[in-house]
């Protein structure tokens, strides 16, 4: 197992020398990697579940959760990307999601109904920035590393594809995905624990909607980190559920 | 490499050329090549001071209580025992340098206040970084204090922005270790000091027993940045604050550039087994 391993960061690292995408997320990733031992990777994570619940507020604690504890999820979502030749390509290009690298202007002239204009609206109605994620730091492999920072900048677009708003009920729905899809039990804890937090109407929503709809779309379709979404701003949304087998959850109308 | 320029460098300055402008270019050059340590990094000397400055401006506002939690509490102890060695009386004019938050210049107020001996008091709190100052005078204010007897100035422990002989005492503390130049800082200490005054420094420092040393060690790199993450959301700064304490010159040696400086009567007194150590000196 050791020497696949190694195999598979020289195969890694051909590709990344020739590509200028690549090189810049393994530098960002040596300026900012801090190596812990053992032990102070788990005080980290005991630490960071402590201060995310007492203090919601702190962002990198619960980024901070999820690399000490993600390791073996990262590693299974490696895998995925890797047995598909989408997720290989990704892999392969390491793209990142920053207001660098994608270019929003022209998102928002996209037409509509097409993932681009999707996620551009969601981006302003909610306020939200791709610029607001944090680079891995306690991850010492750079490949795994890779997979936890394009999980973390793709959640956005997990949203936009999900239909799923950013308040607490969107919030959890979508965890709930990405915990059966990613296994990073960051993403199982919120699941598990992000309901509590949901007022009685929402929660008699989630219970009877959301929760079944969020099971059967995580279960049935696609793997979606393996979504070059760069490569897929003009496919229209009705397409691309169709492609990945996601249907749009429908609430019935009011009587 | 670096080490091969450095010693370059140090060759050009020693052939002193006869034209002037040409060594006054080979002097800068030689200055740009100077390297220092920045705890366990190598860092050209100019650059030293930004780092350190960034460092703080991060720590900022979770300083006081990283400093809590990673002392457990201890650092006020310290900064007790500090105030009632310096032993203020009527008439002390305290320059407190690298005193950003306030935690001794409002020890210094409270001294003076319960020892009833207020008049012709006065503290200059002094910082090279202005995030560290406006922590302390927001802290100054919701404590109460009555601002005649406090003041905040920006400035450079390396060239102080104060006239000769205009302080009859002067602290540092957990500030001294920061700076690029220690025997400027002590040049200036004694500058500003009228004769009499006093020089009086906290700093941490080596502890004597190596098997303290060695725990106290474990606790420094395995704990401390780790709380750093944990409390200041920074791992960085904290790795730096240990190492920096290492690179320190210990008691004797620190002692020794006191009297350099000028300073008479230099004593040191060792708290924590040596954790830290209080520096005393006169200017006589």
């Amino acid at each position: 197992m050791l020497l696949s391993r190694h195999l598979q960061k020289l195969k890694y690292h051909r590709t990344c020398t020739t590509n200028a995408a690549t090189a810049t997320f393994e530098d960002d990733f040596h300026k900012n990697h801090i190596p812990t031992n053992i032990f102070q990777k788990l005080a980290l994570s005991v630490g960071s579940a402590a201060v995310s619940l007492l203090d919601p507020h702190r962002g990198d604690m619960i980024a901070c959760l999820g690399e000490t504890t993600g390791q073996q999820a990262a590693q299974y979502v490696l895998n995925k990307m890797e047995s598909s030749p989408e997720g290989l390509e990704i892999l392969k290009q390491r793209p990142r999601i920053n207001s660098m690298t994608v270019n929003l202007e022209k998102l928002k002239t996209y037409p509509e109904g097409t993932l681009g204009k999707i996620y551009s609206n969601f981006l302003e109605r909610n306020q939200v920035t791709p610029d607001s994620r944090l680079m891995v730091q306690f991850v010492d492999d750079v490949n795994l590393a890779y997979v936890i920072q394009r999980y973390r900048e793709v959640h956005d677009l997990i949203h936009t594809i999900l239909e799923m708003p950013t308040n607490m009920l969107g919030e959890v729905t979508v965890k709930w995905v990405e915990a059966i899809q990613t296994t990073f039990p960051m993403c199982i804890g919120g699941a598990l624990f992000g309901p509590i937090r949901l007022k009685p109407k929402h929660r008699q929503l989630y219970k009877q909607y959301y929760l079944p709809w969020a099971i059967k779309t995580g279960t049935n379709s696609d793997f979606l980190l393996n979504l070059f979404f760069e490569k897929r701003w003009e496919q229209p949304l009705v397409e691309l559920h169709k492609e990945v087998g996601i249907s749009s959850l429908v609430l019935p109308s009011a009587k | 490499m670096k080490l091969l320029t450095l010693l370059t460098s140090s060759r050009r300055i020693l052939t002193k050329p006869l034209n002037l402008t040409r060594s006054v270019h080979n002097q800068a050059e030689a200055e740009d090549l100077k390297y220092t340590h920045f705890g366990y990094e190598q860092v050209k000397e100019s650059e030293k001071s930004e780092k350190v400055h960034k460092v703080f401006e991060d720590v900022a506002t979770s300083y006081d209580k990283m400093n809590d939690a990673m002392s457990l509490g201890i650092h006020r102890i310290w900064k007790d025992i500090f105030m009632h060695r310096l032993g203020p009386t009527q008439g002390t004019q305290l320059l407190d340098v690298a005193g950003g938050t306030g935690d001794i210049a409002f020890r210094f107020l409270n001294y003076i206040v319960n020892d009833h001996c207020q008049t012709d008091c006065h503290v200059t709190v002094c910082d090279i970084n202005v995030a560290m100052l406006s922590v302390g005078k927001s802290r100054s204010e919701n404590l109460g204090y009555d601002p005649k007897f406090i003041s905040w100035k920006e400035g450079n422990a390396e060239n102080l922005p104060f006239e000769d002989e205009s302080f009859n005492a002067y602290t540092i503390a957990f500030g001294i270790r920061n700076c690029t130049h220690i025997d400027k800082v002590l040049e200036q200490a004694y500058r500003v000091l009228k004769p009499g005054g006093r020089f009086l420094c906290l700093e941490f420092s080596q502890l004597e027993n190596s098997a303290a040393q060695w725990m106290y060690d474990q606790y420094s790199f395995q704990v401390i940045p780790l709380l750093g993450q944990l409390i200041a959301g920074q791992w960085k700064p904290y790795k730096y604050l240990v190492e920096s304490i290492r690179q320190f010159p210990n008691q004797d040696t620190f002692k020794s550039m006191i009297e350099t400086a000028g300073f008479r009567n230099v004593t040191y007194e060792n708290l924590t087994l040596g954790v830290v150590a209080i520096h005393s000196g006169f200017k006589l």
